[in-house]
């Protein structure tokens, strides 16, 4: 693929990316007019810590005695700045909290996304092999169980068998409360607490893996150019990876785009089940304390991660797929 | 709509075996929900018996919580509220979906793009999260999280209503009723539509089992409705002491998972018995 067409491409996607994250300040914006009650005290945080003086400040600071687009301006200018309120909860910036608690979620969901991934398509593709077989029902309904369980439940239940009553696993945080560790020991230790909660997010997308991949593989294995390549006489280990799993894979990219968001919401339910420190976590205490420029905050960053993974995954399958006009 | 009678549709259906267990499953949660006010009188909100019973000690068949609640009596009257937030909130979300996507398919141009950019818009954003928020916002009560529930469930509709009426939309039937004159309303409404349901009503029980899982989720997280007892939140309530009582949030999981699983099987069972022609071929993801 020539560079120039590429980069073309990656402008085109790059605008259209920026379109959707002023998109979502804008939705943030009138979320915050929605909401019944003064504008001021939303974005302050109906927790009743607010006092007065704070109030009149940020009705200052927001223009709050403005015409509506004056105030969207301002909005939409302090969003850009990366500004994105104060916590009167937790007396600092929004933009530092969710900042602080982004590894933590970056390495939950990338776990499970590995896991769901590579399991996934796995289990998808013996199933596809052995269509009809007892291993390929067997795949279909753990599919369809995990398609059909709660998250939260799966990790309650998890913590149940394994930090209960095995007591194999750690149920909650991501490190051994004052237990002073260095080098590897700290790794092994980050890794123990991962294992349960990557499980849980994981299982539920393995499930859908499993399923697009299989459909997907029989879909292709129809298809003339297998036909062809079995008449030529390929060795059929041959014609699964390199004809079949190779088409079948390009689905399950756009469909890791679709479900980026899903795993980001996902990661509430399972950080507040195992309470890992993450952006997860965040939401779900700013949640009790009904600290909305928290939540406003966690909605708007976890939205731009989408954006721009979908923007990865775009340009991701521009280069494995020939086929895709990247001019169009 | 194709020339089905009842009995057709119901052997095509029942072919599908899991489909008919589904179906059987689906029933017995609609009873137990119908009969929740007389096989447990009185608010689940009041304390039954001692806190804290293990399961069937003390008559209490699936045990009790930290406040002496019946854990059978909140699931049997939660069963009310699930599916009434799976079924009005999946109407909700047809209703904008239907209409929207019916509009791109039929009139295309440039109100298809500027819908389609906006259903786009809704299928990036992390839907959960909006949804929390949503409650939040608006405080939690069932009509919040109704509309929550709505709002973030209604663009897959408007896809495959709009591809429904893109390819119908040119077909010889139609171009008829435009040749004598019908009113384009009409024609959206008496001659697209009908052919465009099979895969509304496919897609509206696999959306009623998501609004449920959504519903629990909100309400694990303590944005149900204060006054209205839920599976979700049972579960949360369960969360703190797992240690102690693992009944407390093991059994509306079960519930949870029956529920939703049975809807799924149901959704794969109206696919087969709506289109045979695809029956074989099924398998494909969510």
């Amino acid at each position: 693929m020539e560079v120039s067409k590429l980069l073309g491409f990656l402008l085109r996607r790059g605008v259209k990316a920026a379109v959707v994250v002023l998109a979502i300040v804008v939705c943030n914006f009138l979320l915050v007019h929605a909401a019944p009650g003064d504008p001021a005290s939303v974005i302050a945080g109906q927790s009743g810590a607010a006092d007065a003086v704070f109030l009149e400040q940020l009705r200052r600071q927001f223009g709050l005695d403005q015409p509506l687009h004056v105030q969207l301006w301002i909005y939409v200018k302090s969003v850009l700045s990366l500004d994105l309120g104060f916590s009167h909860r937790q007396q600092q910036a929004v933009s530092l909290l969710v900042l602080e608690r982004l590894p933590a979620t970056l390495l939950l969901t990338g776990a499970a996304f590995v896991f769901a991934v590579t399991l996934g398509v796995t289990l998808g593709a013996l199933a596809a092999q052995r269509v009809g077989k007892w291993a390929d029902s067997l795949i279909t309904v753990v599919a369809l169980t995990f398609y059909a369980t709660p998250l939260f439940w799966v990790g309650l239940m998890l913590v149940l068998v394994f930090s209960v009553w095995l007591e194999w696993l750690p149920s909650f945080g991501m490190s051994s409360v004052g237990a002073d560790l260095h080098g590897l020991a700290v790794v092994w230790d980050v890794a123990q607490h991962l294992l349960l909660p990557a499980l849980t997010l994981g299982l539920f997308y393995l499930a859908v893996y499993a399923r697009l991949t299989r459909a997907t593989m029989l879909e292709v294995a129809d298809q003339d150019f297998v036909k062809t390549a079995r008449a030529k006489g390929v060795p059929e280990g041959r014609i699964l990876r390199s004809h079949i799993l190779r088409n079948a894979l390009l689905p399950v990219i756009t469909f890791a785009g679709i479900q980026a968001g899903q795993l980001l919401g996902g990661s509430i339910l399972v950080e507040t089940v195992f309470a890992w420190p993450g952006i997860g976590r965040l939401a779900f205490e700013a949640l009790l304390a009904r600290d909305y420029p928290v939540l406003l905050g966690v909605f708007f960053c976890t939205s731009v991660m989408v954006v721009l993974f979908n923007l990865v995954t775009d340009l991701l399958y521009a280069i494995i797929d020939p086929r895709v006009e990247v001019a169009g | 709509m194709p020339a089905f009678t009842v009995k057709d549709f119901w052997r095509r259906y029942r072919r599908n075996k899991g489909a008919v267990v589904g179906l059987v499953v689906l029933l017995l949660v609609m009873l137990m929900a119908a009969t929740a006010p007389w096989l447990f009188p009185g608010s689940p909100w009041d304390m039954a018996s001692a806190p804290f019973l293990p399961p069937g000690e003390m008559g209490m068949l699936l045990g009790t919580d930290s406040l002496g609640r019946d854990v059978a009596a909140g699931i049997a009257h939660g069963a009310r509220i699930s599916l009434l937030v799976g079924a009005v909130s999946t109407a909700a979300a047809l209703l904008v979906g239907v209409t929207l996507g019916a509009i791109a398919g039929y009139l295309g141009g440039f109100a298809d793009d500027a819908i389609m950019r906006f259903t786009e818009f809704f299928q990036t954003i992390p839907s959960f999260v909006l949804a929390i928020l949503l409650v939040a916002i608006f405080t939690p009560s069932i009509g919040s999280v109704v509309f929550a529930i709505a709002v973030v469930s209604w663009p897959p509709v408007a896809r495959v209503v709009r591809a429904e009426f893109l390819s119908l939309r040119g077909r010889e039937f139609v171009q008829a009723a435009e040749v004598l004159g019908k009113s384009r309303v009409s024609i959206v409404l008496t001659d697209i539509l009908p052919n465009a349901l099979s895969p509304i009503v496919v897609l509206s029980s696999l959306m009623v089992a998501t609004a449920i899982l959504l519903e629990s989720a909100l309400s694990f997280l303590g944005l149900g409705d204060p006054n209205l007892m839920t599976w979700g939140f049972l579960i949360g309530s369960g969360r703190s002491v797992i240690r102690l009582a693992w009944w407390m949030s093991v059994f509306p999981g079960i519930a949870i998972f029956l529920t939703v699983l049975a809807l799924n099987l149901v959704g794969e069972g109206l696919s087969d018995a709506l289109n045979p022609r695809l029956a074989r071929q099924r398998g494909g993801a969510a």
